[in-house]
């Protein structure tokens, strides 16, 4: 019997077993439930579920305790305080923050000074808000209802990374048309004349951008996005500038943040398209003789597999030989 | 949550014309001390509805502030403070906030009131 093969056989066979092992592990362990929610924070929550069931007792407190998050959330909204562009008198203003969460955005509010009332839908995130003490209001709500507020008292609205949760139907009785709607319209009711609302939004795709602008145009409101480093995929940024009343938004709307604006390009676009010579004869690709890995390769990976605990064949002096030319 | 709050909340349900007042029924009232800001009461002054805000304060026990208030009044120290102390000081921790349309009851635990309508109270 020819050594070879027959043992390669046997390490797919390994290799499926522990698969299979694994397999029963994922089912079992709520560890690995927590991992997959990972994995689903770092791409869309507005995808795994509801808000109110998403961000439960356990994502509300690694959401706050995350530093990560808690520096992103305060640089959003001191950009988006920067946008709602208040009046610099020096007086305290009524702010409303909608989808507050843990109070993080709502901090950089008190911050300023000024007095601010919040929403969320979900009640673990509220309670964090508690426990962390936030000066402003609390109330639990969904946006999605229409805010029950009196009409002309709020000075500004912000609200971080939430309206998109709106464009979800997560009941049978959700129309996410409608309750953009109701959203827009109560929010419109109850700003006074002149004020502004910033959202920062994560719109998943142009029509869902499109769907929440005509909401709020709809609504009665005139603005428009404010993109913050636009040529960035990691850092680009999209805020919705709403004002209320009469005031003019064209020369109120602030422009976008670049790379330029912080220093940190250096001019390397310009670089990136280049003209390549055609003419220039293919490199010959040389040839690497040197084929597998070779045996220390082999020697430290076994190692590594041992130390984790697999099943792992003994080194003999067979380990990583160099096969036979007619092999 | 503080009578400041109290004031804007107004009952968002189906077919409400005048969700406000909201009613107060406390349970446990606290107080908890910041620092006055008298601008930011002479802005707020003039957007608070002072009837619904003193029958407010009296559900929640404090019974000094007057019943008519102008604007002549905001040059009181007194005055003022005690309607700092009401907007911002008092806060309803548990507690039923009632629509007074429908007397419908909004639940408030730890500050918090629950807005949160039913699928047949939604607009």
């Amino acid at each position: 019997m020819k050594p070879g093969p027959c043992k390669r056989i046997g390490l797919a066979r390994q290799k499926k077993k522990k698969r299979k092992k694994i397999g029963i592990l994922f089912a079992a362990t709520p560890l690995v439930s927590l991992g997959f929610r990972v994995f689903a924070m770092a791409s869309r929550p507005e995808r795994v579920a509801p808000p109110e069931i998403f961000y439960d007792d356990t994502e509300a407190r690694k959401y706050t305790s995350s530093s990560r998050i808690i520096d992103i959330q305060a640089s959003l909204s001191e950009r988006a305080l920067e946008l709602l562009a208040l009046p610099e008198d020096g007086v305290p203003k009524l702010l409303l923050d909608i989808g507050c969460g843990s109070g993080l955005s709502g901090e950089t509010l008190s911050e300023e000074g000024h007095h601010w009332i919040g929403l969320d839908i979900s009640p673990s995130m509220l309670n964090i808000a508690v426990e962390r003490e936030v000066e402003g209001d609390l109330l639990l709500s969904d946006m999605g209802q229409g805010l029950g507020l009196r009409p002309g008292i709020i000075d500004g609205a912000i609200s971080i990374s939430a309206v998109q949760w709106l464009c979800n139907a997560d009941r049978s009785s959700h129309n996410p048309r409608l309750r953009l709607k109701a959203f827009f319209t109560s929010l419109y009711r109850c700003l006074a004349n002149g004020a502004k609302a910033v959202f920062q939004v994560y719109p998943e795709n142009d029509d869902q951008r499109e769907l929440i602008l005509s909401a709020a145009m709809h609504a009665g409101f005139a603005g428009g996005i404010v993109v913050d480093f636009p040529h960035s995929s990691k850092k680009r940024k999209e805020f919705i500038v709403l004002a209320c009343g009469q005031q003019s938004m064209g020369a109120s709307l602030s422009k976008g943040k670049t790379e330029d604006e912080m220093g940190l390009s250096d001019g390397r676009e310009d670089q990136t398209v280049r003209f390549s010579d055609r003419h220039r004869p293919l490199k010959k690709q040389r040839k690497n003789d040197k084929s597998g890995k070779g045996k220390d390769w082999i020697l430290r990976k076994k190692e590594q597999m041992r130390r984790r605990g697999n099943d792992v064949p003994l080194d003999t002096k067979y380990t990583g030989r160099k096969r036979k030319g007619r092999f | 949550m503080r009578l400041l709050t109290h004031n804007m909340l107004s009952s968002n349900i189906r077919g409400v014309v005048n969700g406000f007042p909201l009613k107060i029924e406390a349970v446990k009232v606290v107080e908890k001390s910041v620092d006055m800001n008298t601008d930011f009461l002479k802005n707020m002054f003039e957007k608070i509805e002072w009837k619904a805000f003193v029958e407010a304060s009296v559900s929640m026990g404090y019974t000094e502030l007057p019943e008519e208030a102008d604007s002549s009044l905001l040059d009181s120290d007194e005055f003022l403070s005690r309607f700092h102390h009401a907007l911002l000081e008092l806060h309803l921790e548990e507690g039923v906030l009632v629509c007074p349309e429908t007397g419908r009851r909004f639940p408030v635990s730890k500050g918090i009131p629950n807005m949160l309508l039913h699928e047949d109270e939604e607009q």
